[in-house]
């Protein structure tokens, strides 16, 4: 263990996560906080009721330049970034040619150049495949911001006190602000269900302003365990588990990634199975399951239809805190991939019925205007 | 009355000639909040290292092993209803199940208080 640790990278708020008593566990090559002291049930149902505070900076952060960035994305995914306007924000998907997805990532339109934030497991790959593919514009990997997201129905108030403008952005904008004086890029966008920001802000100030924004009395730290947990109540994706170069944007039910004019356009990897798909359907779908006991059924459970015949496979999988019970994502046979259907989860060689539900398994609580 | 310990956390309470199973309160703190647990039915038989419960955080899903031979008199039904128990009160209304065991002198090699204890610090 000692010698793992040696190898890993650490983020800017190594220190604080540690002062805080943080559970460090090894995560995509970096020492990341999995929880604090107060634990992953706390932490999550603290980040829904008032506000939790996530350090995120492993995550890949870059800019692409040029008067053609976005139309030169577009031939990397099948998202609609030519139509983003300036200071608005985008979920869209990094394609392969067989339809596979490469990483899920955030795009802004931030009027010079278009601001990326992709997975910490891929980045690497991505930012090596962008800049092999899009000769037309220049990639700049940015090193030297932390990333923090603040998430929860007390995001804006507190936030606010830094940067009273963030009161103003709707969800999934993004813009510069300064926050005592210190240069950040700002977005209303997060990964919990829940409204909030992620921040984007110099390494060398981001232990100060984190430990600000701790001394809110509405703001806890939250680690990874929590940050899984809220993900999985909104229905939001895991790189890896639930979406990865096996599946295609139409499996993982990601259809509304990709807009009107991409479908009768096309020209991004794999717009040829993908729409074909749109198309023709696939024979497999992405869905939610809610167990019908307590049991949790984790990523890999096998699914059965009721005749006790293969179904499908659970991609995620664990206790929801706000829902207080198990809940799960995975894929069915397209015919049984219908809010309602029940299905078996083998969990431990036992069948526990469950129900075919559509995500999110809690209200998402998005800023929209 | 005895307590012994194993090195994967359980905790064995000998009364008469039925063994209390738990997990300690280090298993407890490594494990998290705990969400579900699954205890064995009565008169269900089981070898030592066998699995015979299973126990679920937040996060992950653990095994709790029989850590003697021998046959299931009761399993904690109270754990179904409140599994935050094996948290609040690990060595004590945390219990997950009471078993007669074959043979007492398989308790002779476990660790005691002492050792147990002595283990621990090594882990830190």
């Amino acid at each position: 263990m000692a010698d793992d640790t040696k190898t890993l990278k650490t983020t800017p708020l190594d220190a604080l996560h540690r002062e805080y008593g943080a559970k460090m566990v090894p995560f995509a090559g970096y020492s990341m906080p999995v929880q604090y002291k107060a634990g992953v049930l706390q932490e999550h149902l603290h980040t829904r009721s008032q506000a939790g505070l996530f350090d995120v900076s492993h995550m890949g952060q870059a800019r692409l330049l040029g008067s053609k960035a976005a139309e030169a994305m577009e031939t990397l995914v099948p998202g609609d970034i030519v139509g983003l306007g300036a200071g608005n924000m985008r979920y869209t998907l990094l394609t392969n040619d067989a339809g596979g997805i490469l990483d899920d990532l955030m795009v802004t339109h931030c009027g010079d150049s278009l601001y990326i934030v992709v997975n910490a497991a891929c980045k690497d790959a991505d930012f090596a495949h962008m800049r092999a593919k899009l000769t037309d514009a220049k990639l700049e990997i940015i090193e030297d911001h932390a990333l923090l997201a603040l998430q929860g129905p007390k995001a804006a108030e507190v936030l606010a006190r830094y940067a009273p403008a963030v009161r103003h952005m709707v969800f999934l904008t993004g813009q510069a602000v300064r926050i005592n004086d210190i240069p950040c890029f700002i977005t209303r966008s997060g990964y919990t269900g829940e409204d909030g920001y992620e921040i984007s802000i110099p390494n060398k100030d981001a232990d100060a302003f984190a430990r600000l924004l701790l001394s809110e009395h509405e703001v806890m730290p939250i680690g990874l365990g929590a940050r899984d947990s809220l993900r999985l109540e909104a229905g939001l994706c895991l790189y890896g588990n639930d979406i990865d170069t096996t599946t295609t944007p139409i499996e993982a039910a990601l259809n509304w990634t990709i807009g009107k004019r991409r479908r009768a356009e096309g020209g991004f990897p794999g717009a040829d199975v993908i729409l074909g798909q749109i198309k023709d359907g696939t024979a497999r779908k992405r869905v939610g399951l809610m167990p019908e006991g307590r049991a949790p059924a984790r990523a890999g459970t096998e699914i059965q239809d009721m005749d006790g015949a293969a179904a499908g496979i659970v991609t995620s999988g664990g206790f929801g805190p706000t829902v207080d019970g198990p809940i799960a994502m995975g894929y069915l046979r397209t015919e049984l991939a219908v809010p309602g259907t029940r299905v078996n989860l083998m969990v431990r060689g036992k069948a526990q019925p469950a129900e075919v539900v559509k995500p999110p398994f809690v209200k998402q609580n998005y800023v929209k205007d | 009355m005895t307590v012994k310990y194993t090195k994967d956390h359980e905790w064995i309470r000998l009364d008469g000639d039925v063994a209390t199973i738990g997990i300690t309160n280090y298993a407890q703190e490594q494990l998290g909040d705990v969400v579900f647990v699954e205890v064995p039915e009565a008169g269900a038989r089981f070898d030592a290292g066998a699995e015979a419960a299973v126990v679920e955080s937040v996060k992950a899903a653990s095994e709790v092993y029989a850590p003697l031979t021998g046959e299931i008199v009761e399993g904690n039904q109270a754990l179904a209803d409140d599994p935050s128990l094996v948290n609040s009160d690990p060595e004590g209304a945390g219990w997950f199940f009471k078993m007669k065991p074959d043979d007492l002198s398989q308790m002779d090699d476990m660790l005691d208080d002492v050792a147990y204890r002595t283990l621990l610090v090594d882990l830190d």
